[in-house]
């Protein structure tokens, strides 16, 4: 056994040069397909469902969903856009989706700003007890919101902001400026400090290197940082929950919960087009940002 | 002598290194830290420390909203204590995130293994997979809300014409059924995370080191034992402390889909404390339930702790 495997490493060319494919051509093809193709595609296959159901159900007529025995369930032969027009024009949807995205672009940004100088400051400046405060800073990411919304709704009571999109705005970054100020350390350490001493002997301040040098080095971090963060707003949900309670002022999550669930036995296509409408630009955002997401998530795992 | 030379030297340098009190606050590195430090620290004291504190001294109050409540001691506790509702909550909570979470383990471990060997199309595979983590859960619980409606579920529909079950199950009415419904979709949505983390794990481990182990006759069992689960462990147990922290303090699938019903059987802590602070008033109360779930989490944090300790993994992971 041992001799035919050591045999085939020496053999295959293939071995050499591509390392990615790792072991691979030890299995046959009828190995692979058991092992490998016929789990992945039932997993993709579950994960990947729920959204077909989810636009399917979206464009079907009425009729046609709640009878399933005299039309094929898993298929629509005639489409319809009645539960977007319905979504988009006699509803306050595009109302829920501004918030939403005004609520999360606000948010996002006041984090990356706060975080880049903190990150900077911790990497960079090492100033006396610059550990500690990193270490407070990751802990502070592991406190989740659902220990924080009950004290928060009457800090925000107390301020005036109650029902309004600036709570949201100034209470998001506190989830936000832990998870990218974690991350933009990381891509900080790895900017070559020689350029940083260049630019202090040539006479640029702290802050002209910080803007100058460090951050166009560190825009994928930045955009990482950004995506994940703006995803994470959209996300969030207990605290638009507690927060806000006017119909008008809600977050697309929120409003969907609340407003759309009513006794109607139509209401499931009007539903989920406003889950799928409320899911595109993020999906949209992903597809074109992949690697930087995986890169938010997995951090400097890869090293 | 020597006493005057460091003198002259004192003398001579402040007309240059004096810097003026202003220069000093803006450009001085200490204060300069500060200044960066301000945004950040300003926003997590007034957002993220103050109400921390505050909820644990609320828990201690009979606060009720539109009234600062006074201090009662263990009270709240103590009525806890005797409420089998917050017992069941506790039950569930724990049911919900042990189950949960070993399973999204294995699943997301057994993808992130099977995305690791050489496929086609594997960055669109890799892209796929993590697109229930992308779209927002309340909006992918809807999704499952449909799914496991108790007259038009297409799961029921489904196994009725493949002849396994003659009725509807009534997902989400029936205590036993709901929380499992419930813990599926959690795996659902928390598979993703664990899987793309892993599999960014997984590529640091060397194939040479496969390599060697296979020449030396060893089974593929054997190779993941003893070379892949070793090299991955400080990244299982870092993600792991993730998916368990927020599978525990999960509230948003829960509300999406059953409100903690039916007669609280799926009721988490979360989901309770927001019920009884936030729509019976009782902010005491609830603070109560909030504080209770922070022993738990700071045994998760204790052990997110130990992980990091083992090998420097410094950047953060993710919400789940």
């Amino acid at each position: 056994m041992t001799d035919i495997d050591a045999g085939a490493l020496i053999k295959d060319p293939q071995a050499k040069a591509d390392h990615s494919e790792g072991m691979g051509y030890l299995e046959s093809l009828p190995r692979r397909i058991v092992t490998t193709y016929i789990p992945l595609a039932l997993i993709v296959f579950v994960l990947l469902f729920p959204f077909y159901w989810m636009a399917l159900t979206s464009v079907k007529p009425d009729e046609q969903l709640i009878d399933m025995n005299s039309f094929n369930p898993f298929w629509t032969t005639d489409p319809t856009f009645k539960h977007f027009y319905k979504l988009l024009f006699e509803s306050s949807y595009p109302r829920w989706l501004w918030n939403t995205m005004l609520i999360a672009t606000c948010a996002t940004f006041i984090s990356l700003f706060a975080s880049v100088l903190a990150a900077y400051a911790i990497v960079r400046l090492r100033f006396k007890g610059a550990e500690a405060i990193g270490a407070l800073i990751f802990l502070a990411y592991l406190v989740p919101p659902s220990i924080l919304f009950i004290p928060l709704a009457t800090v925000i009571y107390n301020y005036g902001l109650f029902d309004s999109p600036i709570a949201l705005i100034l209470v998001y970054p506190t989830f936000l400026i832990p998870f990218s100020t974690w991350l933009l350390m990381g891509y900080f350490k790895t900017i070559p400090y020689e350029l940083e001493e260049c630019a202090l002997i040539d006479g640029a301040s702290r802050t002209q290197i910080l803007f100058k040098i460090v951050l166009p080095l560190a825009v994928p971090g930045m955009i990482s940082a950004f995506i994940f963060s703006f995803t994470l707003c959209w996300n969030e949900f207990i605290y638009a929950l507690t927060f806000l309670s006017s119909t008008a002022n809600k977050t697309v999550p929120v409003a969907i919960v609340n407003e759309f669930v009513d006794g109607d036995i139509y209401r499931w296509g009007s539903l989920m087009a406003g889950a799928l409408f409320g899911s595109l630009p993020l999906v949209i955002l992903y597809s074109f940002f992949v690697e930087y997401y995986v890169s938010a998530m997995t951090g400097a795992v890869k090293e | 002598m020597a006493d005057t030379a460091i003198e002259i030297g004192r003398m001579k340098a402040p007309p240059r290194k004096e810097p003026s009190a202003w220069s000093r606050l803006v450009s001085g590195r200490g204060w300069l830290s500060f200044w960066y430090m301000m945004p950040t620290a300003v926003i997590l004291i007034l957002f993220l420390g103050y109400p921390l504190i505050l909820g644990v001294w609320l828990s201690f109050t009979d606060a009720k909203i539109g009234r600062p409540g006074a201090f009662i001691g263990l009270e709240n506790f103590e009525w806890l204590w005797g409420d089998d509702v917050f017992w069941l909550s506790v039950f569930n909570t724990l049911l919900y995130t042990i189950v949960a979470s070993t399973i999204k383990f294995a699943v997301g471990l057994y993808l992130a293994l099977l995305l690791n060997k050489h496929l086609p199309f594997k960055a669109m595979f890799r892209a796929i997979v993590l697109v229930p983590f992308i779209v927002p859960t309340v909006l992918s619980a809807i999704a499952f809300w449909w799914l496991y409606d108790a007259q038009f579920s297409i799961i029921s529909w489904t196994l009725e014409k493949l002849g396994l079950i003659t009725a509807n199950i009534n997902f989400l009415g029936d205590p036993w059924n709901a929380r499992w419904s419930t813990i599926f979709a959690n795996i659902w949505r928390g598979v993703p995370f664990v899987a793309i983390t892993l599999l960014a794990g997984l590529q640091t481990v060397s194939p040479a080191l496969h390599e060697a182990a296979t020449l030396d006759g060893a089974t593929s069992w054997q190779r993941f034992r003893h070379i892949t689960y070793p090299l991955l462990t400080p990244i299982i147990a870092v993600v792991m402390t993730f998916s368990v922290l927020f599978t525990f303090t999960d509230f948003q699938l829960i509300w999406a889909l059953t409100r903690g019903g039916p007669v609280n059987a799926t009721h988490l802590m979360a989901t309770l404390s927001y019920q009884r602070a936030i729509i019976a008033g009782q902010l005491g109360e609830g603070s109560a339930i909030a504080t209770a779930m922070i022993p738990f989490l700071l045994a998760a944090v204790g052990i997110a702790w130990y992980g990091l300790q083992t090998r420097k993994w410094q950047q953060g992971g993710s919400n789940d």
